[in-house]
Parts: structure tokens; sequence; C-alpha cells
């Protein structure tokens, strides 16, 4: 695996470029002409409140989705239409909101399936285990043992079926997994979500020292401020599918428009018009204003 | 009570069900990757042996030509079958899905009739007519070699499977779609991977069950008793295939023998009825655990 270097003072072209998107389910608007760049070797953070489109950001970044305008380029390269399986060879992990681990297999299983798409040993070495197999095998087993199991700390439960891990646990088994994905990116879809606060902490230093250690980039979708605040150098906010705001955790905190998004508007009626409509229109998670 | 009697029967039951245990696996690899209830099963074991029927007795092709060819024309219709009415289904209700398997049965039994017409034939024969006999028990040859066939091809098909990328490619798939999917694994070809070997699988027992008891357009109906057997032992469990298989094909054979041939389905059905009762998951089927 090749350490990326230190994001270098000089401009360089950012990792990944998301242009214009705008996603569209029927007339719901779920993302409309989202753009923003993420540096190489930088954490970058994407917030907003409930429903505010993050999670459809991810779902198109990784190819789940397919836009219906904009674009979206990796290293240079335009993927917007590429499918998932080709963006996780070129370099984007992913993690899922809810927890998504093959379950029924242990812990090493699920870690070593994120190498899949790299492994090119076909049928019949893998039947004999001869050449390329037994060579792929054992790479991967040092690559996976030596570093990835050892960095997340989860050496003890390797041979573990995922199902019974706590949920702090399987978050980090997912981590591993994408690792093992050899990626550039690595997308973490709300990885603190639900945790206590040790296992918080513990996940904050991972995602500091997969970039340290690892030059990987990491763009995540958190809720937890105090997180975000602290380990991202670009913060990306969201509100009801467009942009609001973006720029360093600082000036981001500061922004009328952000704190309007989370706290409502200050004005006690605003505010009041607000809860009203959203009553109404409670059943539609998605509801555009 | 003649233990030799009942020996020789319980055999022949489980011969018999190696042949149940392979269509069940047929079954299984379609089911757990794509969650498809194929109820064409039956057919799709028919249109093997058709094709075999064509490709030994009437291109008179030598047999080691002939079982490939059958077997790799399947794989090729299974492959058409996944492209053109399953894939369009992605995303919709499991019902519409299991409705269109379904149709597909009568449409290939509808082919079988208009290709070969609807009367009964004879597979040419290809196994040993030595005379089986163990200890006290005799066994028809055919049974005993198609169960011989079926238990070799099974455990290929699980080597295979076990150690293979595509197989792991096929389980990762069958657990989490989105995960595989941005791991790399590409899901439409696992897809048609898994309905391509099920439907070689499906030819291999076609072949074998025509030519122990002949062909005609009605045999999909070793189907039900397939369905069965997927039932009682898991939709998603290959080893509940395998038991089931052994498990299902002993009963019949016990109910046959002893209280008469109209009783062979009557039992199985009544098996089916109690299982299902205290086990809705099947014997080996994965219940799904909420965790709230």
């Amino acid at each position: 695996m090749s350490i990326a270097p230190e994001a270098g003072p000089t401009p360089k072209p950012p990792l990944l470029q998301v242009d214009g998107v705008t996603l569209a389910f029927g007339g719901v608007r779920a993302l409309t002409g989202v753009g923003f760049d993420v540096a190489k070797g930088s954490i970058t953070a994407v917030i907003g409140p409930n429903g505010a489109g993050k999670t459809s950001l991810f779902n198109t970044i990784s190819g789940f989705y397919q836009p219906s305008s904009g674009k979206v380029h990796f290293r240079g390269q335009d993927i917007t239409t590429l499918a998932a399986p080709l963006r996780a060879k070129l370099g984007l992990g992913r993690s899922f909101q809810n927890i998504a681990l093959f379950r029924g297999m242990t812990v090493l299983d699920n870690i070593k399936l994120g190498r899949h798409a790299h492994l090119k040993t076909n049928v019949f070495d893998a039947l004999f285990y001869v050449g390329r197999a037994r060579r792929e095998e054992a790479q991967l087993r040092a690559d996976i043992e030596e570093r990835i199991i050892d960095f997340l700390e989860i050496d003890h439960i390797r041979h573990a079926p995922v199902s019974a891990l706590s949920y702090g646990l399987q978050k980090r088994v997912e981590m591993a997994r994408a690792l093992a994905m050899q990626p550039q990116i690595l997308m973490l879809d709300e990885p603190v979500a639900g945790m206590n606060r040790e296992e918080t902490e513990d996940m904050a230093r991972f995602i500091l020292d997969v970039r340290e250690e690892w030059g990987v980039t990491v763009l995540m979708v958190e809720h937890d401020m105090g997180m975000v605040m602290d380990l991202s150098d670009h913060v990306v906010v969201l509100n009801f599918g467009q942009v609001i705001a973006q720029g360093t955790p600082a000036s981001v905190q500061g922004n009328p428009e952000v704190i309007r998004a989370y706290l409502g508007s200050g004005d006690v009626a605003d505010l009041r018009r607000k809860l009203s409509a959203a009553s109404t229109a409670s059943s539609a998670a998605t509801g555009v204003s | 009570m003649d233990w030799a009697y009942l020996f020789e029967v319980s055999l022949t039951g489980i011969a018999g069900g190696g042949l149940y245990a392979l269509a069940a696996l047929a079954f299984v690899m379609v089911y757990k990757a794509t969650r498809v209830v194929n109820i064409a099963i039956g057919e799709m074991l028919m249109v093997g042996a058709y094709l075999f029927f064509t490709f030994s007795a009437t291109l008179a092709l030598p047999l080691w030509l002939a079982i490939p060819a059958a077997v790799l024309g399947s794989g090729v219709l299974g492959a058409v079958i996944e492209r053109t009415m399953i894939r369009p289904l992605l995303g919709e209700p499991p019902i519409s899905v299991f409705m269109v398997t379904v149709g597909l049965g009568s449409v290939l039994v509808g082919l079988v009739e208009m290709i070969w017409s609807a009367d009964q034939r004879r597979l040419p024969d290809f196994m040993p007519t030595q005379p089986i006999i163990i200890g006290e028990a005799f066994l028809a040859p055919k049974v005993f070699w198609g169960a011989v066939i079926a238990i070799i091809f099974i455990a290929a098909v699980l080597l295979v499977f076990r150690f293979w990328r595509g197989g792991v490619a096929l389980r990762a798939t069958a657990s989490d779609q989105a995960a595989a999917y941005s791991m790399g694994i590409n899901v439409p070809r696992v897809y048609s991977l898994a309905w391509v070997v099920s439907a070689m699988i499906a030819a291999v027992s076609g072949i074998i069950v025509g030519s122990i008891g002949g062909i005609s357009s009605s045999m999909g109906v070793f189907g039900l008793s397939v369905l069965v057997v997927v039932i009682v032992g898991g939709l998603d469990s290959v080893l509940g295939a395998l038991v089931g298989g052994l498990f299902i094909g002993l009963v019949e054979a016990l109910a046959g023998a002893f209280l008469g041939g109209e009783y062979k389905l009557l039992a199985t059905f009544i098996v089916l009825v109690v299982i299902l009762m205290v086990r809705p998951y099947g014997l080996f089927g994965t219940h799904e655990i909420e965790r709230l």
C-alpha cells in the first residue's frame, strides 16, 4: 500500500470533486446543486439536520444512486456513471450508517472480503491452492492481520461471529473492512452514532490515525458536533439538499445560516410556524420547503 | 417386522434422496443469492433432461459430449432466464418474481411439448446395469449410480463454492447486497452466476431422474417434492437441502413400501406441515433476529 504524501502548500487537484450534483426521486429533490472538494489528506465532514441529504450524497458518491445532473470526479477521473464495484476498485471505501456487515461470517472473513475486489485468483488456483492463490492469501493475511487488526485493536475478536459483537465493535469491524479495500478515500457514514463516550473517543483516535499513519483521506457524515469540530479540516453543511455553508470548523460554527438550520431562526413566531408546517408534512421525511 | 426389507427400502429411499438433495441445491443456490423462490426448478430440470435426450438420442453424440452439452445448454438457458425475466424485476415485490417463475414453469412445459411432443420417452442407458447388493439388500443399479453421481456432484459444487472467489462473492451477496456491492463485488454478475450454476445443477439431476424413470413433459412434478425438501430444510440452507433431501427421500420410500404408493405424497406433506408448525424457517434456515 502506498503512503500518500502529506498535503503540501502547492495547490493540487482535490482527490474528490463533487460538482453541482442534483439527485431527484420522482418529484422529491434529495440534493440540489451540491458542490464541494475533498482535498487529498484531509478530513472532511458533511453535517446537517436529519433528512438534509447527507446519506443520499454518500450513496451518490459511492455509486448507489445516479445523479440527475452534475459530476463526481475522483483522482481526476469522471466517475459519475461508473458502477459501485468499479469505484471500489479505484479506491473508494465506505462504511454504512446502519451497519452492513456480512452476518454469519467471522470478523476476519468480513475484513478479508474487503480485499475481494483486488484479488485475481481464479477458480483453478483456488481449488488447488497453488501459485497465485497461495501468494495472495499469504500477503492478504500478513497485511490484514498485522496492520488492520492490530491497528483497530480487534485482535481479541477476530474469530468471533460479527452478529455477536457490540454495536461499537461492529462499527470498528466495518471500518477495518473498508480499510482492507486499500482505499484512497475512506467514507464513513456516522462512524460514532449510538456509541458511548469511550467508544467515540476510540473511534476519533482511529480516524485521526488513519489519516496520519495510512495517508488515507477521510470523508465522513457525522452528527456529533464535538467530534466534527475537533477532527475536521473542512466542514460542509447541508440543509434540505443544498450546501448552505462550507469552510473550516470555526468559520462554519459562526455562520448564521448554519445556526438557523440547526436551531431555528430564534424568532419564536417563525419557530412556531415551522413546527406546525413540519407536523402537517411529518409523513414525508424528505419534505422540501 | 422384516428388518432386511426395511433396510432395503431405507437404502432405496436415501439413494433417491440424494437426487432430491442435488435438485434442492439448485434451488437453494438461486434463493440464497437472489431471494427468488424458483417454482420452475422442476421444469428447468426437465429441460436439462430433454437437452440430453436431443444430444444423445437424436444427434447420437457420445456420452462424454452429450452430458456436458446438455449441462452447458441449460446454463445458457439459466443465463437467459435471469437476464430477461428476473433482472428486470429487481426491486419488485417478491410475490411478483414468484409469479414470474410460476409462469416460467408453464412456458417451459409448453416449449418442451412444442419441440419434443408430450410423449413419454426413454433416455439412453448409460449407467451400469449390474445389480447392487449391499449386505442382504438389493438396490436398483440406476438408483444406486444416480445417487453416487449426485453425491459426487454435490461435493464438487460445495468445494468450488467454498474456495473459489465467486463462491465467496455469492455468500457475501447473500448476506448483504449493499455491502457486497460497495466492496467491489459485481452483484448483477453474481445473480447471473447463481442462475447459470443452478440451471446446470438442475440439468444434471434432470439427466439422472430421466434415466431412472424416463422423461415426459410432466416430469416437472419432481419439482414439487424438491420444494418440500427446501422448505423442510430451510430455503437458504445448503446443509438443509442435503439433509432435507435424504430425509424426504426416506419418508417417501418408507410410506410407499409400508402404506402403499398413494400415501407417498401424503406422508411428505404431513412432514412438511409438522415441520412448518415447529420450525417455520425450516430445519436449518436462518431466522432473522431483530435487535432493537
